[in-house]
């Protein structure tokens, strides 16, 4: 993989460290109990989203879940607005009827994130058939979880894909566990990828903490959708570091995963992208400098949440229905 | 009968219990039924109690996990199929409504379709849209489903215990904003009977008809409008279908005003069914328009500003009765040969 170039791999880097220390400072606030949205955070599984996206053109079109801090930021969403989104103030990016489980950044091409399972898998199918009907090269990216695969959406997703040949690539996050249940629990065999092949369309497995694999991955599969070749199903094995929602490292009640997570604390895949950038020649003072700018950043946009105004009381109507006016 | 308090949540986990002890065709599935994060105290230890092979944990697969409780109430058994909540159930709307409801009619009133529904209207705490949803009115419209929503920790056991019971499909939908409600609870097995309601509370001046946490809601504005000299009947419908109408055309003709809330949306919701029955059948009584008191047509916001503003309680409760007295003195109806004085 030594043909990804060096500005590629550093822009991954800060892709990952903006998601790391955006959600770690979300973290922070969640206990403080200034945040009360409830947050599932992405710690752990940055490369997926880095990766991919990093694949991606502007105009390409993504869909997300509940655990949709880390696409929103690599999709290029701007991260004040998801702060005061979160803040649940007026200048959050869903105008504060959404908080963290509901962002959208059309202007990037974030066309939604949600948190009913499965979701937006069919909508990410259907931006692709809009693309072919409107004779575009777009590709539309739905990513999801290992849960998500139980849903009979997403089976059916699927198979309308493969049939039609559309330009979408599935992102399946496989992080083991569907809330308090391990992936064990809920499945006969660990095989979510082989419902790729089943439906008729190419599955890969590949390691989500690796986020140069993952962005090899996602170029042949983003290339064969540009081209006409239709569909692909990428299998990311990653691992988020803390429960299901909230800050907490082991909520997951009556489960888990000590063990497990310490292991998988040991192959951070933010650490693994760094180690890469040093072999490649970056001085590590120039790494510190990305970091120390990104926590300036993260600061930057929990000021701007935190004297950000709320919606007005009798805004609550407001956008049961689209209007221009309202729109802007 | 030896009663002690237990909390609301406490009450369905007995009444799971005893119906399990007693009834081997009584078993549970649904999602995150192994994890209080799901479904608080209300099913707590159930799955070391009977093991997990009767207390099933499923995967995210509500459309096949509700079928496959159909399925098993057909083929003999008696299931609990428990959706930690009602936003997530939308994505069983199919079973539910194509297969559990249409079955017993389909095929002659040859079969039954003994099964219990559970949803969970959890909502709040800046969820927003597709967390906090009460959609009870929806499943009152199709014919073959029953729907009961308790209101009180004994009704939370006697209800469910009746559902179970039931020889046709139940909605049973309780309120996670209820579940830390304390009161005495019977140790024994009873059921509470599914279409009649309780009068909570006696009164001359207003009826308030209340359904679940509403209930809660208008207890708390009784006590207050009490203070302002303005007694008022509280009617907790507990079963929205089969409805009560006979208790609350009582009390309507008793105080001929009427007050009907919900924690549902406001547009064809429960409480417009309600007004409806009662304007069809008490219309002579009313000495004033009925009003409702509902949750706006709006989806649920997050931003604690919105969310302050968007949810209904006690105060829209006091607020819609003294208008509804207020109505009284100045309506148009008042002068009317057929409005009593
Ligand atoms: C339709 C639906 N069913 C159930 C839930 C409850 N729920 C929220 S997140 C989640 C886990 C999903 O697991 P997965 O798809 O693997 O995503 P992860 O949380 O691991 O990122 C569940 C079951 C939901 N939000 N929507
Ligand atoms: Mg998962």
């Amino acid at each position: 993989m030594d043909d990804i170039p060096i500005t590629l791999l550093r822009a991954m880097y800060v892709t990952m460290l903006r998601i790391r220390r955006f959600e770690e400072h979300v973290a922070r606030l969640v206990e403080r109990g200034e945040i009360k949205t409830p947050c599932h955070l992405y710690i752990g599984q940055e490369a997926v989203a880095a990766g991919i996206c990093a694949a991606l053109r502007v105009d390409d079109q993504i869909f997300g879940t509940h655990r949709s801090h880390g696409h929103y930021l690599a999709k290029g969403g701007d991260m004040q607005a998801m702060m005061a989104e979160i803040y649940g103030k007026r200048t959050g990016c869903s105008r504060g009827r959404g908080g963290s489980m509901h962002l959208i950044a059309p202007e990037v091409g974030l066309l939604g994130t949600v948190p009913i399972v499965s979701g937006t898998i069919p909508l990410a199918v259907g931006a692709a058939l809009a693309a072919m009907l409107q004779g575009c090269d777009r590709v539309t990216v739905a990513f999801f979880g290992d849960g998500a695969m139980e849903e009979g959406t997403a089976h059916e997703s699927l198979n309308l894909a493969a049939h039609r040949r559309l330009p979408v690539v599935f992102v399946c996050e496989n992080n083991l566990y569907s809330s308090h249940l391990s992936l064990f629990e809920r499945r006969a065999r660990d095989n979510i990828v082989d419902a790729a092949a089943a439906h008729g369309l190419v599955g890969i497995r590949v390691d989500g903490n690796d986020a140069e694999a993952v962005h090899a991955a996602a170029s042949q599969a983003v290339a064969r959708a540009r081209s006409g070749g239709g569909a692909t199903f990428l299998e990311c094995r990653t691992y988020r570091w803390r429960g299901h929602v909230g800050p907490s490292w082991d909520l997951d009640v009556g489960v888990k995963r000590k063990d497990e997570l310490r292991e998988w604390l040991s192959r951070d895949p933010i650490a693994r992208l760094r180690q890469s950038l040093v072999s490649a020649g970056v001085p590590t003072e120039v790494l510190d400098r990305l970091d120390d700018d990104v926590q300036a950043e993260v600061a930057r946009a929990e000021a701007y949440a935190k004297q950000s105004p709320y919606p007005a009381a009798d805004e609550l109507t407001m956008h049961v229905f689209y209007s221009e006016d309202a729109s802007r | 009968m030896n009663t002690r308090p237990l909390t609301y949540a406490q009450a369905i986990r007995e009444a799971l219990a005893q119906m399990m002890e007693r009834d081997p065709r009584v078993f549970v599935i649904g999602q995150g039924v192994w994890s209080p994060w799901y479904v608080g105290t209300s099913m707590q230890d159930l799955d070391r109690q009977f093991g997990r092979e009767r207390v099933i944990d499923s995967p995210v697969s509500e459309n096949a996990t509700t079928g496959v409780g159909i399925g098993a109430a057909l083929a003999g058994m008696r299931p609990v199929v428990i959706h930690p909540r009602v936003d997530f159930m939308l994505l069983a709307v199919d079973q539910l409504v194509n297969e559990a409801a249409n079955w017993c009619y389909m095929f002659g009133g040859q079969v039954s379709v003994p099964i219990v529904i559970r949803p969970i209207i959890n909502r709040g705490g800046e969820q927003g849209a597709q967390h906090s949803q009460a959609l009870h009115a929806w499943f009152m419209h199709v014919p073959g489903l029953k729907v009961v929503m308790p209101a009180t920790p004994y009704d939370a056991k006697g209800l469910l215990v009746a559902s179970i019971l039931d020889d046709n499909p139940v909605l049973y939908v309780d309120d996670r904003w209820l579940y830390m409600e304390t009161a005495d609870v019977p140790e024994e097995l009873y059921s509470v009977p599914i279409g009649q309601a309780a009068v909570r509370r006696a009164g001359r001046d207003a009826t308030v008809v209340a359904i679940s946490y509403m209930v809660k809601a208008a207890v708390e504005a009784g006590e207050r409008l009490s203070h302002e000299g303005v007694d008022v009947e509280i009617i907790d419908v507990r079963s929205l279908k089969p409805l009560d109408d006979a208790t609350i055309l009582a009390s309507v003709r008793k105080t001929g005003h009427v007050v009907v809330a919900d924690s549902g949306w406001r547009t064809c919701g429960a409480a417009a069914e309600i007004s409806a029955r009662i304007s069809e059948h008490a219309f002579d009584a009313l000495r004033a328009p009925v009003a409702r008191v509902a949750l706006p047509d709006v989806p649920a916001p997050t931003s604690r500003a919105l969310e302050g503003v968007y949810y209904v309680g006690a105060d829209h409760i006091a607020a819609a009765v003294r208008r509804v007295l207020h109505e009284r003195a100045t309506h148009p109806l008042r002068g009317r040969a057929s409005v009593p004085p």
